[in-house]
This record gives structure tokens, sequence and C-alpha cells, in this order.
């Protein structure tokens, strides 16, 4: 179990929480061909390290938000607003 | 190779058990190979086994970045079975559990194959329709599934609590499933492919990939480059991140799937029983622990442990099947690293590279398929085209939409 600081109501237990999957995912224009429509919605980055994900504060404020987290670890390295771009975090 | 049988074995016992050799070599890698698997896992080293067994392969290398069987192979909770909905998964899988009723006969080497019967429970009267419409669509493809009621149900596993929060109601059966010693699944295949002059190389890391146009040649490890034309990425955890060096994007999202023993009790349950809506995966191993196994961890992770939550609801669950068990004391609990795709399906066959194979992607089953991917793999690696068992799981099937969703099919969570 680890805790997550929800940038709304603070520090909370994952139970709480709700995973959303990875964050900063564009979705392409329409006349794309198949292969970068399948890249989109099928190919992940999947890295060992910092993962860009987004995370539902479901039993809490129940607001969408971004977390920069290491999938190693699993250390929140940072969370920011939906919509902002990615944060400079560093590899611990 | 020596051949175990009784009367070696009580010459030895007479001598005071001197004399075992170790039963696979422990070579320095050659500068190049015909072939070469990354990842000394069950399936790497079945794949190493069946290209020298069936087709005569003689140069071939496993390259493993630990010890064999450390990975998946050695966390998962043994079970094998074949009751799969779609047709293209339980001919595959059912010629997995064929490979493994014969196994240990091929291999010389006592898998432990128990085919003790498997349990699916159903507790409502939908999941009981969808229940039906499954073990009929298993027996289409030509595979043992039979329904149960529930007081069946009660005579297969006395344990269970029929009335619980959840009652059952029914459920189904496939007689030839069971579980079998995941470690000697292993070691059978590291033994056999030795003595077939297989060069199985521990500590032997894969950074890299030497490609010269759109055609393999080589890989880069942290004992040298190792040449070689033909190369088969065979590794769950790491997947995407070997692929990385390739230039490849997978499918693949890498998760933390946890399981755990309780101390060994006397023999109290000899099936294993699962509960999709529950989430429940319980089996009793030889040594007599409870074997339980939880979904996986909803995020990505590396860490190679599970969490918390998880832990809670799968012992929570089988409480509620099994009241009784509630007195036992958890022993070990360990996680594996997972890559689930998204239909739930393995990533097999041919990449966009020329000579470069992959057999990755099994989630959190890829131990009952352990002999068929090794069959189904060689046979692709020499033959250079995919074997009709597997081409409905190659990579394109993301782009023509053709997926096998058995994640769908199963109604299981992971």
């Amino acid at each position: 179990m680890f805790r997550i600081p929800c940038p709304y109501c603070g520090l909370r237990d994952e139970p709480e929480f709700i995973f959303g999957g990875p964050s900063h995912v564009t979705r392409p224009a329409p006349d794309v061909d198949d292969a970068a429509w399948t890249e989109y919605l099928f190919a992940r980055d999947n890295p060992v390290g910092v993962h860009y994900e987004r995370w539902l504060h479901s039993f809490g404020c129940g607001r969408w938000f971004n977390a920069a987290r290491d999938t190693l670890t699993h250390e929140i390295l940072g969370v920011y607003a939906m919509g902002d771009s990615k944060p400079a975090v560093g590899s611990p | 190779m020596q051949r175990y049988s009784l009367l070696p074995l009580l010459h030895r016992a007479l001598r005071g058990n001197q004399g075992w050799r170790p039963v696979w070599r422990e070579p320095k890698p050659k500068a190049g190979y015909d072939v070469i698997v990354i990842g000394g896992g069950g399936h790497g080293l079945a794949t190493a086994y069946y290209l020298a067994k069936k087709y005569g392969v003689k140069n071939i290398a496993v390259l493993e970045r630990g010890w064999i069987g450390g990975g998946n192979s050695g966390r998962n909770t043994q079970v094998v079975r074949s009751n799969y909905f779609h047709s293209a998964s339980s001919s595959f899988y059912d010629h997995s559990l064929q490979l493994y009723e014969r196994l240990g006969a091929e291999l010389n080497f006592n898998i432990m194959l128990s085919q003790r019967g498997l349990v699916q429970l159903a507790h409502s009267e939908h999941e009981l329709e969808i229940t039906r419409r499954w073990c009929n669509a298993i027996r289409m493809n030509g595979v043992d599934s039979e329904m149960l009621t529930s007081a069946q149900i009660k005579r297969l596993a006395a344990p269970i609590d029929l009335n619980g929060h959840f009652p059952i109601i029914g459920g189904f059966l496939q007689r030839r499933a069971g579980i079998s010693r995941h470690d000697a699944v292993v070691w059978g295949y590291a033994r056999a492919a030795s003595a077939l002059s297989v060069h199985i190389v521990q500590n032997c890391e894969v950074t890299g990939f030497d490609i010269t146009g759109d055609r393999v040649r080589g890989v880069q490890t942290s004992q040298g480059p190792i040449g070689a034309d033909k190369v088969v990425m065979s590794v769950a955890g790491y997947a995407s991140h070997l692929a990385k060096f390739a230039g490849l994007r997978l499918p693949i999202t890498t998760m933390a799937l946890q399981a755990m023993v309780t101390e060994p009790i006397k023999p109290v349950l000899d099936v294993v029983v699962i509960s999709a809506a529950v989430h429940a995966y319980v089996s009793q191993s030889d040594r007599g622990e409870i074997v339980i196994g939880a979904g996986a961890d909803a995020y990505n992770s590396y860490a190679q442990r599970g969490g918390l939550p998880q832990q809670r609801a799968a012992i929570g669950a089988v409480l509620e099947l099994f009241p009784s068990f509630s007195r036992l004391k958890l022993m070990r609990q360990w996680a594996g690293r997972v890559d689930i795709t998204p239909d739930t399906s393995p990533l097999m066959g041919l990449t966009s590279i020329e000579g470069l194979f992959i057999n990755c992607g099994w989630g959190t089953g890829g131990y009952k398929a352990i002999p068929a991917g090794g069959d189904t793999m060689a046979h692709t690696i020499v033959t250079g085209k995919p074997h009709p068992l597997i081409s409905a799981f190659a990579l394109e099937r993301f782009k023509t939409g053709a997926l096998v969703d058995e994640g769908a099919a199963a109604g299981v969570a992971h």
C-alpha cells in the first residue's frame, strides 16, 4: 500500500484512488492510417522508472489529477492538474 | 544425461547419495549461435529444447539475466488448464495440456502433474447462465468440460461454504485441469536441453540488439556481444523494456500479480477452485499449503511485490468460500511482474525485424502454456512462418482488430 498526495485533499491511502492509465496519450487526427491509430489505441511506453499517469480520487473529492510515479519504487515524484504538461522530475 | 529410474536411485541411496552431478552445464557464451533465446524461464527453455529435439538445431543459447526459473516460472500458482472460451485459445492451450500429460515421461523428470480437476464457481443466476455458455463453448472446442450443481461442488470440495455472502449456485469442472510442480518443469526442460548441447547462460543480461537494415545480427549482453541470425524474445516483466532496444513499442502494461501460501496442513482440498465474481483462486499444494492467487495491482509496476489492498481482497474472498481456513497462518507472499496485453492473449510469432521473434505478453497465464509455447515457437523460428496454433496471437491483430479477448470471455479481473 502506498499513499498518494491528492492535489486537492492532501495525503490519502491508495484504496481511496482509482488508477486511470497513462497520461498525455494524444488522440490523432481522424484521417491517420491504421498504423498510427493502432499506436494510439494499444502501444504503451510502459517504462521502468518515471511514469506519467492519471488518478481519480474516487472516495474523496472525486477529481482527476496527474501523477509522476516511479514504477520500480512506487514513489510519487509529483502531482499536477489534468491538462498541465509533464513536470520535470528526475529519476531518484 | 544420467537417466533417472528406480535402480540408479536405489544404487545411490545405498552409497550415501554420493555421485549426483549437476544436471545442466554452465558454459561461457560463444561468439555466435544459430539461435539465441532471451529469457531462461519455462517458455525460453522449452523453445530451446524443442528446437534441438524436434528440429535438430545444434547451436542454441538461452540467455538469462538472473537464474533460470527465477521470474514468473517460479512465481505462479502452478495451475494447468485449457478451459478457454475462444477456439484459438482452447486449441492452443489444450495442445499445451496434452504435452504436459506426456512431459514427465518425455523429459525423464517428474513434473508432479496432478490432474485433480478445476471448478469454476457461479454465484448468481446470471453468472450461471454465462458459465453454461462458457462451458458449452469449451465443449464445442473439443475440450472436456461439464456443468456442476452446488451439491456436486460440495462433494468435490468438502470445506466449501455454499451459503456465504455470495452463495454458490453452480459451476463447471474441467477434470483434466490441475496443478504441476513449476520448478520441475523449468529444471526438466533445462536438463533435457543441456543434454542436447543447448548452452544455458545465467547472469547474462541482454542490453541491446545488433540490427543491420531490417535484420537482426545478434545481441549485446553484460558478457559481451553474441551473434545470431535468429533471436527470440521470451521474457516476462521486462518485455517492453527489451523490445525498446529493437525500436519496438509493444501493447503491454506491466503490473504486479501476487500469490501467497498458508502453513501446510493435512489434505482438505483436492480440486482447484476459482471464483471470478469474488476473485478467489485457491488450491492445496502437495506439501499441504493452501495456495491463494490474488488479482493484479491496478497500476503499472516493476516492483515485484504485491500491494496490501489486493492481498486483503484475495484473503477476504477465500475466507468467504472456505471459512475454516481463517485459522491458518500465512507463511509466504510474493509477486511477479505480469505483462498484460489489451485482450489478455499473448504476443507470439514474427516481428517487423527479420530474424527477431517474440513470445511475450503472457500476462497472468503463461505457466500453463509453457510446452505449447516452446513447441510452436520452435516451429515458427525454424520455418520462418507462424505455427498454425499461434497465428491468431500475432502482433498484427491490434492493427486488423482481430483480438482474442479472453479477458472479457473469462470475466476475470486479471
